[in-house]
């Protein structure tokens, strides 16, 4: 298991390197997607090990858990860990076969950032102390902050700033918040915490829980802290959006969940829940105003986060069920919906839905993959977002958090609205004035196709394997509502 | 806990976040070394008296907790990176328009066009 556990961090991070070194661009990839590969294959393999055996923790170099590094591998971050780095794997091949014709200068870096950005993944998962928490969010945050600028066109350094200077801001308070649960407690273990946090006094323990939901805030573009999500994302190459989105404020979320529950930030909820209804809302009528698809689906980022903190926010167990099935859902689906996004993109030369039209004709394909992703998204069975979504808000009804289950289904209402309005923009009518299918599209069409189609087969699977799943997340849950378990297992 | 110390992070962050809200690049970096400045310190005296060196070997009774100057090292790295990463940034956008200025988001941008329009309008 500790092989395992050491793959799934350094494999990608090698890669990364071997990758920067190599001197043609098939022995990159080659050596990106092996990396890539064999870290998502040892995630799938911790998973079933974990759901047979319990927890396994790995001590790095064998510290005490006081002072040193450990690597906890507990259902929770074995079930979100698999889900992320096969979406990272399979945008690397669509990213191949797109030849990386939309990076502009320099397309050698992508591969190795994805690298060391998918370790950072790795390791914000399984960690299991918030200063190597916020070592591997700093990973991740680097090799965002450089794919997101690195063409250097002036829209991106634009977008790019705000991108940089929030997350810098949020990483500078993750600083200071470490400093104040170790000034309050001797420890940045996060079973000792666990353990400490809830002799503290009130008002110092609700202080730092709210301190980190800020933090982790941020990172998750929760209300009303998501500015900068909507207008850095689509600057960005579409097949690093497709990474983004499906991740980078899903980890954010992730930390939450795992810190809150595990703290036991109870008293939290009520305010994590109204945060959550306006998420939702927002995110929603901004998705509603935008005229462009990838502008559409960033907005909708946000309102879909709104679904997991109301989850969390409701703090019992089946709200957190719901919010683990939420977050495990959701990764695929915004990745699929970018990846279509990218597809569209490249057919048409724009994601404008004022110039484009007609794709349903001429592209089936990439309109059934947009249809199933889209009913997906705004949760109607069969799909995978229903399931999530009907997890999350009969949780609502079981709490009798009457005002924001009304405001979930109405945020579901106007996701489904601005579906179709990117379906009717860029699906059916007629094609748009300037011909452009005559344009020879750049890069492999079959590979960017398959690529796309082995994702949303991924979430269909998720809609079938549905009952396992939500005892996986339902176990998930409850190790992390019960901080004894955890407590002994990492820190005997 | 040393009453200096705590000002100074005080301080320093202030200044800070003064700074990021600039709207000129430059001061938003010099804020960010501040803030990351502040930060290491806040690590530092979370981390208890000053004590002896806390070298390996030395048996000395009253040695500083280690812990923290370790968690400190990593966070200066980090921020001298990024600091450099945002200089790259500055410079680039020197190159592009000639100042360091953040420009507006495309939505700001969008509703002033709407409302330059409307006063036309209006006209």
């Amino acid at each position: 298991m500790n092989v395992l556990i050491a793959i799934t961090i350094l494999a990608p991070l090698l890669a990364a390197a071997a990758g920067l070194a190599a001197s043609s661009s098939k022995v990159r990839d080659a050596t990106t997607v092996a990396g890539l590969g064999a870290a998502a294959a040892a995630a799938v393999a911790l998973l079933v090990g974990v759901a047979d055996n319990g927890t396994h923790v790995a001590r790095v170099g064998s510290w005490d858990p006081e002072l040193g590094i450990v690597l906890v591998a507990d259902l929770f971050a074995t079930l979100v860990l698999p889900v992320a780095l096969t979406i990272i794997f399979v945008v690397e091949i669509f990213a191949i076969g797109q030849r990386r014709t939309a990076w502009g200068a320099n397309p050698e870096l992508a591969g190795p950032l994805l690298g060391v950005l998918t370790a950072g993944v790795s390791l914000a998962m399984l960690t299991g102390d918030l200063f190597t928490l916020f070592v591997a969010f700093e990973l991740i945050l680097v090799s965002s902050y450089v794919l997101i600028t690195h063409q250097g066109r002036r829209s991106q350094i634009r977008a790019g700033m705000t991108y940089v200077v929030m997350n810098l801001l949020s990483s500078t308070l993750f600083i200071f918040g470490i400093a104040f649960v170790y000034a309050a407690t001797g420890t940045v273990n996060m079973a000792l915490l666990a353990e400490r946090v809830p002799e503290l006094s009130d008002g110092v323990r609700l202080g730092i829980g709210a301190w980190f939901l800020i933090v982790f805030g941020t990172k998750a573009a929760i209300f009303p802290l998501f500015s900068w999500l909507p207008d850095s994302y689509p600057t960005a190459p579409t097949t690093i959006t497709a990474v983004f989105a499906g991740l980078l404020t899903k980890i954010g979320i992730y930390a939450m969940i795992r810190f809150h529950t595990l703290l036991g930030m109870d008293e939290l909820g009520s305010i994590m829940l109204i945060i959550a209804g306006a998420t939702m809302i927002i995110g929603g009528l901004g998705a509603l105003a935008q005229s462009d698809v990838k502008r559409i689906l960033s907005f909708h980022i946000i309102s879909q986060i709104g679904y997991m903190l109301m989850g969390l926010g409701l703090f019992s167990a089946a709200g957190v069920t719901g919010a683990i099935l939420f977050l495990v859902h959701q990764m695929p689906i915004k990745t699929v919906l970018f990846l279509v996004g990218g597809l569209v993109e490249n057919d048409q030369g724009t994601s404008n839905l004022d110039r484009s039209g007609g794709l349903a004709r001429r592209r089936p394909i990439i309109a059934a993959f947009f249809a199933i992703s889209a009913l997906s998204l705004a949760g109607l069975p069969p799909f995978s977002g229903f399931v999530a979504k009907f997890a999350v808000i009969s949780a609502g009804i079981d709490a009798a958090a009457t005002p924001v289950v009304a405001i979930a289904l109405l945020a579901s209402a106007l996701t489904l609205f601005s579906m179709t309005k990117i379906w009717l923009g860029v699906f059916w009518g007629s094609p748009p004035e300037v011909e452009v299918a005559d344009r020879v599209a750049p890069g492999n069409r079959a590979t960017m196709l398959a690529a796309t189609g082995i994702a949303v087969a991924g979430t269909l699977t998720i809609s079938l394997f549905a009952g396992t799943l939500f005892d996986l997340s339902e176990r998930a849950a409850d190790d992390l509502r019960s901080s004894t378990t955890y407590i002994s297992q990492v820190a005997p | 806990m040393s009453v200096a110390l705590l000002a100074t992070v005080g301080g320093l962050t202030s200044v800070g976040l003064y700074l990021i809200t600039a709207r000129s690049l430059s001061r938003v970096i010099l804020g960010f070394s501040l803030l990351g400045h502040a930060g290491v310190l806040a690590l530092l005296t979370a981390g208890g008296p000053a004590g002896a060196a806390p070298i390996a070997g030395v048996n000395n009774e009253d040695i500083a907790n280690a812990l923290p100057q370790a968690l400190a090292l990593t966070a200066i790295v980090i921020s001298f990176g990024l600091t450099l990463f945002l200089l790259a940034l500055a410079g680039r956008q020197h190159q592009l328009s000639g100042d360091d200025l953040v420009e507006d988001d495309l939505e700001d941008q969008r509703i002033a066009r709407s409302d330059t329009t409307r006063a036309d309008a209006d006209r």
